[in-house]
């Protein structure tokens, strides 16, 4: 059957079980977005901005574990992609990016709106192609989504040239099936490696399960939580594997890193086995690497085997599908409880457990961690995805609230990209219509995007963006307080009137500066029927305790400096979180656990109320 | 650090030796030389990439380039008894008095003159990246007008094939890469 080159595109992305896809029409894309009427199947969401049809695509990937696609023109519009892909990129999430180009013959005359966009994006793609004759488009959009979705996920850009669109080319979809000789997807760990990996996890003492995106990615939540239950192997989450562990669940300590959990910390610089389960040794979670982790052997299960050694070298690499790996190791790993060692992380948590949340003054002002944990209160018997931009909200959302379910936080952590979220959501929303999806964002990271309301005005979907509004850039506020001697250079930050913006756009704003709103603010954003902006106004200067300043080790974290803590006015019970559960059941060591929240009523022990005044580290 | 010289396979599409380069580039790789060439097989070409590294690099070196998608085997001779063979044309300042001493050395290694004229020779050198080395260095001293060098390209020795799986991470190699501390990244 002939059909034209942008006709091709439609029938493939049909093929491969495309809805919906965001992008931005234009000059080099105008024939596809042509021959788009002829595929209604397919939703096409008109984007504000091509970056935010790369969040969207990324939000879509996260949410549902399919991939993504986002549509844009050449030269400008490809070029707006790229922070998106870099983003999905350092993320792993599967998105295929399709972008026009100039006509084949002007390539390499900079003609209008030409940029060498398979050039550009080379280093933030898995794979990128270059398409000049219609006959090869539907190889490439075939192995584009092949590659995406198989082995590592990542991004996949398609660049079609406009008179490759135009033309027409026999369209063969089983002719079109992906030739990859080179691509290897998996790999398969030797039995040897088995043997010894299993060999020292059962003669462990201090074992510790560090846990990643990657047992999302294969969906194997329930076979490390039986691992992890049957050895009696505590278990902390990256940032990424957050709600890939359930925070309910004894054997979660919960997040490790920067500003992880200072016991967890501590934990992994006692252990004496680290098992890292599809997650990559970021310095965000590691610290300085000289003192990283120094009295445990490493065991490194992932699918990608340059990430073996790269930061942390290891003992013994499992290279492959966490399914698999798990598969053969489980059945040699002997039952075991290590109470002694469960003990030991039960007694630094009685010490560290002073969540920020209990110690934070009760006196009607409004603080980040109050609104995101009466936040997770409120929404937690609802079927809820929230989507986190970057910086202070982001750590606390992930401190204070706890997700139960694979897949129920997106958030950008190997890059960092501010403005991802509320794009991101909006994606989120279509992969799940069914689910409550909530947008925590910055008022920085917010007006980095917030032109994509337009867009969720525009489709008629409910997204509940809560921006929790500090009035600064406060993350990097709290670096300058820490390590700049609080000289605040470019970091207080005005914005619009957020409930006004709302309306601008004929959505619902609300505002709300009082604890005691809380409820009442959330409980309306609920009811009302589509997306809703919330202006929550919290307190300027908070900051995100503990702290593991940039480069240094792992368990010399900041902390919330003793003045600070009003613990007395004991008016905070109700937002005490959850008794600590502390082991696996059917143990005698239960008392540790009991004790702990008791313990938590003591201030956290003031270390240096300041960071390091300046260190080596703060070179940017 | 130690030179590691590793073989790719990879298929001869546009745009691979870019991608390779950037590979090396933005993973902070340190190359020595880099050659292309055709291979028996067509539609495959054949890189000889020597890398500064130390033995847990030159893995991550293997795995990177494994990871793309173009590459299709990876072979590290550097362990593996080899030959080892580069090109050096030299074109060297000559007098009556040194073109002499010149053609002698030339003669010693093994070198040919393949052009003349009454101030200099162009003097062509095969042999491997060390004496092609050792070649420039004495000529130095008469003044070396221009030098060109072809960057290794290498074989195993023997029929044995090598394997055509791509070797598995070893984890045996011990901490010598760990990075310094100072070099990680530190953005908010
Ligand atoms: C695109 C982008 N630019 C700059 C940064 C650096 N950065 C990290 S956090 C942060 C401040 C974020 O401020 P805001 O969105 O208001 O959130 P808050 O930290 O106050 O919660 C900045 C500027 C970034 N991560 N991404």
């Amino acid at each position: 059957m002939k059909l034209t080159g942008a006709e091709i595109i439609w029938e493939c992305l049909q093929k491969e079980g495309v809805d919906v896809v965001f992008g931005y029409p234009g000059g080099a894309i105008l024939p596809t977005y042509d021959a788009m009427t002829k595929y209604p199947k397919i939703h096409h969401v008109l984007v504000r901005h091509e970056q935010g049809a790369t969040h969207m695509a990324d939000g879509y990937a996260r949410a549902s574990g399919k991939v993504g696609v986002a549509i844009a023109t050449s030269g400008p519009g490809a070029t707006n992609m790229i922070t998106g892909i870099a983003t999905a990129m350092m993320d792993s999430s599967p998105i295929v990016c399709i972008t026009g180009q100039v006509g084949s013959k002007a390539i390499g005359t900079d003609a209008f709106q030409e940029t060498d966009v398979t050039g550009v994006s080379l280093p933030v793609t898995k794979h990128n192609y270059l398409v000049t004759r219609p006959g090869d488009i539907a190889r490439a959009i075939r192995e584009a989504f092949y590659i995406a979705k198989s082995g590592r996920p990542g991004p996949v850009l398609v660049d079609i040239t406009k008179d490759a669109q135009q033309m027409t080319a026999e369209f063969d979809w089983e002719g079109a099936a992906p030739r990859l000789p080179g691509y290897r997807p998996s790999y398969h760990a030797p039995a040897s490696e088995y043997e010894r990996a299993a060999e020292l996890i059962n003669s462990a003492k201090r074992p510790l399960i560090l846990a990643g995106q990657g047992i999302l990615k294969s969906g194997t939540t329930d076979e490390v939580l039986k691992l992890a239950k049957d050895a009696g192997i505590p278990i902390t989450t990256t940032l990424l594997g957050i709600g890939v562990i359930p925070a309910s669940s004894p054997l979660n300590l919960g997040m490790m890193g920067m500003h992880g959990e200072a016991w967890v910390n501590q934990a992994i610089q006692q252990a004496d086995l680290l098992i890292a389960l599809g997650m990559r040794f970021d310095d965000r979670v590691t610290g300085n690497l000289k003192t990283y982790a120094l009295n445990a052997k490493k065991i490194h299960v992932d699918i990608d085997p340059s990430e073996i050694n790269k930061n942390v070298p290891v003992d013994i690499a499992l290279i492959g599908d966490l399914r698999e790996v798990l598969a053969v190791i489980a059945p040699q790993v002997k039952k075991a409880e290590h109470a002694e060692w469960w003990t030991t992380i039960n007694a630094m948590r009685g010490d560290a457990a002073v969540r920020d949340i209990q110690s934070l003054p009760d006196n009607g002002h409004l603080y980040a961690a109050h609104v995101i944990n009466d936040l997770w209160r409120l929404t937690q018997k609802r079927d809820t995805i929230v989507v986190t931009d970057v910086g202070q909200h982001q750590m606390w959302e992930a401190q204070y609230y706890r997700h139960d379910q694979p897949r129920s936080l997106i958030t950008s952590g190997g890059l960092g990209t501010m403005g991802f979220a509320l794009p991101a959501a909006i994606g989120a929303k279509f992969a799940c219509p069914e689910k409550d999806v909530w947008v925590v964002c910055g008022d920085g990271g917010f007006q980095m995007t917030s032109c994509e309301l337009a867009t969720a005005e525009q489709e008629g979907i409910k997204v509940n963006v809560a921006i929790i509004n500090n009035s600064f850039l406060g993350m990097v506020r709290q670096w300058q307080e820490f390590f700049y001697d609080k000289r605040y250079a470019a970091t207080p930050m005005t914005g619009p009137d957020f409930v006004k913006l709302a309306e601008a756009y004929r959505l619902k704003g609300l505002r709300c500066n009082k604890r005691s709103d809380v409820k009442a603010t959330v409980d309306s954003t609920l009811a009302a029927k589509g997306t809703v902006v919330i202006d929550f106004v919290v307190e300027k200067e908070d900051t995100v305790f503990p702290m593991v300043p940039a480069g240094a080790d792992l368990d010399k974290m900041i902390r919330r400096p003793k003045q600070d803590v009003m613990l007395e006015s004991g008016s905070d019970k109700d937002w005490e979180m959850p008794a600590a559960p502390v082991r696996p059941a059917a143990n005698g060591q239960a008392k540790a656990a009991v004790k702990a929240p008791k313990a938590a009523k003591k201030p956290a022990a003031a270390v240096p109320s300041r960071g390091p005044k300046t260190t080596k580290s703060n070179r940017r | 650090m130690a030179k590691h010289t590793l073989i790719a396979y990879v298929e001869d599409v546009p745009g691979v030796l870019n991608r390779v380069a950037s590979l090396f580039r933005r993973r902070n790789f340190n190359i020595d030389s880099l050659t292309v060439g055709r291979t028996e097989q067509p539609g495959v070409s054949r890189l000889t990439v020597v890398v500064d590294a130390t033995e847990a690099g030159a893995r991550i070196v293997e795995a990177n380039l494994y990871k793309l998608v173009n590459v299709l085997r990876v072979d590290d001779l550097t362990h593996k008894p080899s030959l080892f063979r580069e090109l050096g044309l030299v074109k060297v300042r000559v007098t009556p008095e040194t073109r002499a001493q010149v053609l002698q050395l030339t003669e010693v290694f093994r070198a040919r003159v393949v052009d003349v004229d009454e101030a200099t020779l162009v003097i062509e050198v095969t042999g491997t990246p060390e004496k092609v080395g050792k070649f420039e260095l004495v000529l130095q001293p008469y003044g070396i007008v221009e030098i060109v060098r072809t960057g290794a390209v290498a074989m195993a020795r023997g029929h044995e094939l090598m394997s055509a799986a791509p070797p598995l991470v070893r984890t045996d190699v011990g901490a010598d890469h760990h990075t310094d501390a100072s070099g990680v990244s530190m953005s908010v």
